[in-house]
């Protein structure tokens, strides 16, 4: 069977000053297939696809729809040419019914929203969605946001379908449900693009891989003649050891129990409940749980930066063998305790770092009060720079650079490499490897390992539930602010977990405790 | 290629423009240099075209109303243009430290004003009843305090409140400029106007009436300079301006930073209503800040909020301001013209940030691409 050309792209390049996000890339994509775009982070999939949904206009190059040069200066345009883009983060109006947004921005005339719904329910039929149209998007599941998004552009008409990252905020089943949707999309005659860097999806899914490396295209191969590890050199350049260390932990203590604590946002809604757990000194303990269940408000809760409403948060300091409690402290509170907690939140540049300031700058924000001079002391920061930048290989020009300029894996070293420097009893990450690389990635998940051989208490927010079966000792499962279970993470699978994700709430508790 | 494609290729865009932060620091200060030179020759030519004298007659004109017959040995008039230099300077070194705290404040004008009206009550009704000394100290003690107060208030309502500082900090003035002129009402009699008081007038070092004002702006550059930079609390300004949720991750008390950075910069203001009071007018009324603590936000970001290239720009736009008002009056114009001038000057400096910041990028190669 001979397939008709969808889309392709001829040596298309985009500068972002002096970044070059893409450079000649050449790329087709075919009627009745599922293309992968497969790349790390950084290697231009994104703004390649935005290019060809209007987002971006590219520096140079020509865009072939069904062999027809295409000028798209915006997502209108895009849509005209029957091209839909589901983002990785959702651009839906809250406020607004399923069906409301799905039919908002359209200019024909009318608004008839009953004759929408019916469509709506058509579509929905054909290739099997559940969806309410009248639902409210506020009261929904992550996973039935992007349900909306996908039937956004497919009630425009849309058949070049690009979905990017589709599968970073789904559970494994909900992952299943949106692949065999996606096949039944490929098999009507439409065309995929899924943009992603999780292997094993891209061999269970896709007919051809594209590979893209540092802003240049790299090649294309079938799916069906590749394996996991020609696909990581093809996108790394070279071949890399995809296993993880995991050692037995020895002489674990408790260092941190928390007991039936409980938080309320600033909306009264409640985002941790009566959630308990102990984190012991040897081992790692992986956090699992969809996007937003409450592990920020967990980890933040710890150190000291939320209320609770409920509950009790202990520390067990091991030099004095005391017994601190850390509820409704403040962090400066927590650490004049002599509490050794180190934290590495999520949004690294917004909360760890001050993008705007240098490295060393940024290594003075934990120890910059210490002493009673009234001036900063710059030595030992800059100290603590210049080893941090030797010892994790940070691509930097210099220690005096903002941070912001680093690329994603060189500010989480610096980031990672501070709070180590620290000397943690207790050392908390969330998502610490989003947004790297490969190597930076095991580079992360070997200072977690060395950590836990010293005996830290490390707690490990994840997403990628490979990664956690792989590194944690333990994995506590959370799923809308409550403990749905604690599993071995030897014994484990992805099933079980994916099921506690989500979990009813009705007997969540039952598993909490054990 | 098919028609259609030939017919749609006149859409493409001519240009975009491109966020860029990596122009080296020595081109940016290019930019802006070049920027300043082109200002001026605008300046000459405007000036040129509305009053009819040439290009160097008007640049003759503006060099001798700013310095006066300095090559004579005369000195007057370059005082006078350091002194106005000062005031703008310490507006916006006063409000320096809020802005890096990305605290808007745009108070200025009613923290200076509160600080002058505390420096001439005290000149009044103290005036004959305390030694000097004491007195000063007294007139520097109250102005600083009122000047705080007025800085305080709205920095405790965004603490605590979240209230927008902006709208706050902008009815404030107008409740400061309402106290003046009911004082100078109460005091003025019927004139409206307080005639200059002669008790608790800073005095004329080195025979000079503007010496201690220029004075202390000096110090104030340098003080906050080396605060901004190398202070712990200059520190925590930084941190907070960029990141609030940084801050409090690392455990600095967000409110109490507000709060204090508040008092600083009211306070200067305060210092900076002295100056004028004490320093200079030896009177008030509504105008004595005159618009300077709106020019002061200006330049505190023109100065990259940096004292000493604050220094460099209050100078040219004072050199402007007083320079151009000279050609308009020769020309028998009024001061609006001055005005004007300032502000195309200060539009382009604000304007040529943008060359900085962004750079403008044209398609090309488009028919290489054909394999």
């Amino acid at each position: 069977m001979t397939k008709q050309p969808a889309i392709e792209l001829k040596n298309i390049t985009k500068v972002f000053g002096k970044v070059v996000a893409n450079k000649n890339v050449n790329l087709t994509a075919y009627r009745g297939e599922i293309l992968s775009i497969l790349g790390e982070n950084g290697s231009g999939k994104t703004t390649l696809m935005n290019m060809i949904s209007g987002i971006y206009f590219p520096d140079e190059g020509q865009i072939f729809i069904d062999q027809n040069e295409a000028v798209i200066t915006s997502p209108k345009d895009a849509f005209t040419y029957k091209i839909g883009m589901i983002h990785q983060h959702f651009k839906l109006v809250d406020v607004f019914s399923a069906a409301e947004n799905i039919v908002l921005g359209i200019e024909d005339g009318k608004y008839n929203l009953k004759a929408s719904q019916d469509e709506i329910k058509k579509i929905s039929e054909q290739y099997g969605f559940e969806l309410d149209p009248e639902k409210k998007i506020y009261t929904m599941s992550v996973s039935e946001k992007q349900t909306v998004e996908i039937i956004k552009v497919l009630y425009r008409g849309a058949d070049i379908l690009i979905l990017d990252e589709p599968t970073a905020v789904l559970t494994p089943q909900e992952t299943e449900k949106l692949f065999s949707i996606l096949r039944r999309m490929r098999d009507d005659g439409k065309c995929i693009i899924i943009i992603t860097h999780k292997l094993h999806e891209v061999l269970s899914l896709s007919d051809r891989v594209s590979v893209l490396r540092k802003g240049e295209y790299v090649g294309t191969v079938n799916t069906s003649e590749t394996s996991e590890s020609e696909l990581t050199e093809m996108m790394v350049g070279k071949k890399i050891d995809l296993n993880i260390e995991r050692n037995k932990p020895h002489d674990t203590a408790d260092r941190l129990i928390v007991n039936n604590i409980t938080c309320v946002d600033r909306m009264g809604a409640t985002v941790l409940d009566n959630v308990s757990f102990t984190a012991k000194s040897g081992e790692i303990l992986g956090i699992a749980g969809i996007a937003g269940s409450g592990q920020r408000e967990l980890l933040e809760s710890i150190a000291g930066l939320q209320h609770l409403s409920e509950g009790e948060i202990f520390y067990l300091n091991p030099k004095t063998d005391k017994k601190e409690n850390l509820r409704d402290k403040t962090p400066m509170q927590i650490r004049n305790l002599g509490v050794r907690l180190s934290f590495v939140p999520e949004d690294r540049l917004g909360m760890g770092l001050v993008g705007n300031m240098d490295i060393v700058d940024n290594m003075m924000l934990r120890s910059y009060s210490k002493g009673h001079s009234v001036f900063l002391k710059r030595k030992k920061p800059k100290d603590l720079a210049m080893k941090i930048i030797h010892d994790l290989e940070v691509v930097t020009p210099s220690a005096s650079t903002p941070v912001r300029r680093l690329s994603g894996g060189n500010v989480q070293k610096v980031l990672v490499g501070r709070e180590i420097a620290a000397s943690p009893t207790v050392l908390m990450v969330a998502y610490p490897v989003r947004g790297l690389d490969i190597n930076s990635s095991y580079m992360i998940y070997n200072l977690l390992n060395e950590q836990k051989e010293k005996g830290v208490a490390v707690i490990f927010v994840g997403e990628d539930l490979d990664v956690l079966l792989e590194l944690c000792d333990r994995i506590m499962v959370i799923g809308s602010g409550k403990v749905t279970g604690i599993v071995d993470g030897r014994t484990a699978t992805k099933e079980e977990i994916g099921l506690l994700m989500t979990k009813s709430e009705k007997d969540g508790e039952e598993n909490a405790n054990d | 290629m098919t028609n259609s494609a030939t017919i749609k290729a006149h859409r493409e865009p001519l240009f975009h423009v491109v966020k860029r932060d990596d122009m080296p620091a020595w081109k940016a200060w290019l930019i802006r240099a070049v920027t300043i030179v082109i200002a001026f020759f605008l300046v000459g030519f405007l000036s040129m075209a509305v009053t009819g004298e040439s290009f160097s007659a008007t640049y003759e004109i503006m060099f001798s109303g700013v310095f006066g017959r300095l090559f004579e040995g005369r000195f007057t008039m370059l005082w006078k243009y350091l002194q106005e230099i000062a005031i703008l300077l310490a507006l916006a070194l006063a409000l320096t430290p809020a802005f890096k705290m990305k605290f808007w404040n745009c108070g200025a004008e009613g923290q200076a004003l509160m600080g002058g009206l505390a420096s001439i009550i005290c000149m009044i009704e103290l005036g004959n009843k305390l030694p000097y000394p004491v007195l000063m100290a007294v007139i520097a003690l109250t102005s600083i305090l009122a000047g705080a107060v007025w800085g305080i208030i709205p920095a405790i309502f965004k603490a605590i409140f979240n209230t927008n500082e902006t709208l706050f900090t902008l009815m404030m003035n107008y409740i400061a400029t309402q106290i003046i002129a009911y004082y100078v009402y109460l005091k003025g009699g019927g004139s409206n106007v307080i005639n200059p008081v002669s008790e608790g007038n800073f005095p004329a070092l080195g025979g000079n009436d503007y010496f201690i004002n220029i004075l202390i702006v000096t110090v104030m550059t340098v003080v906050m300079y080396i605060y901004l930079k190398y202070s712990k609390q200059g520190y925590e300004i930084s941190v907070v301006g960029e990141s609030q949720n940084t801050a409090r991750y690392i455990g600095i008390n967000v409110k109490k930073v507000i709060i204090r950075t508040m008092l600083i910069s009211g306070a200067l203001c305060g210092v900076t209503g002295m100056l004028l009071v004490a320093g200079k007018d030896h009177s008030i009324n509504i105008n004595s800040v005159g618009g300077q603590g709106f020019t002061a936000i200006l330049i505190s970001w023109l100065g990259q909020f940096n004292p000493f290239i604050m220094v460099i720009m209050t100078a040219i736009v004072i050199f402007l301001r007083i320079g151009v008002a000279k050609v308009a009056d020769t020309a028998l114009l009024n001061s609006s013209f001055s005005e004007i001038i300032v502000g195309i000057v200060i539009l382009m400096l604000v304007g040529c940030e943008f060359f900085i910041h962004y750079s403008i990028k044209f398609r090309h190669n488009k028919k290489e691409g054909k394999a």
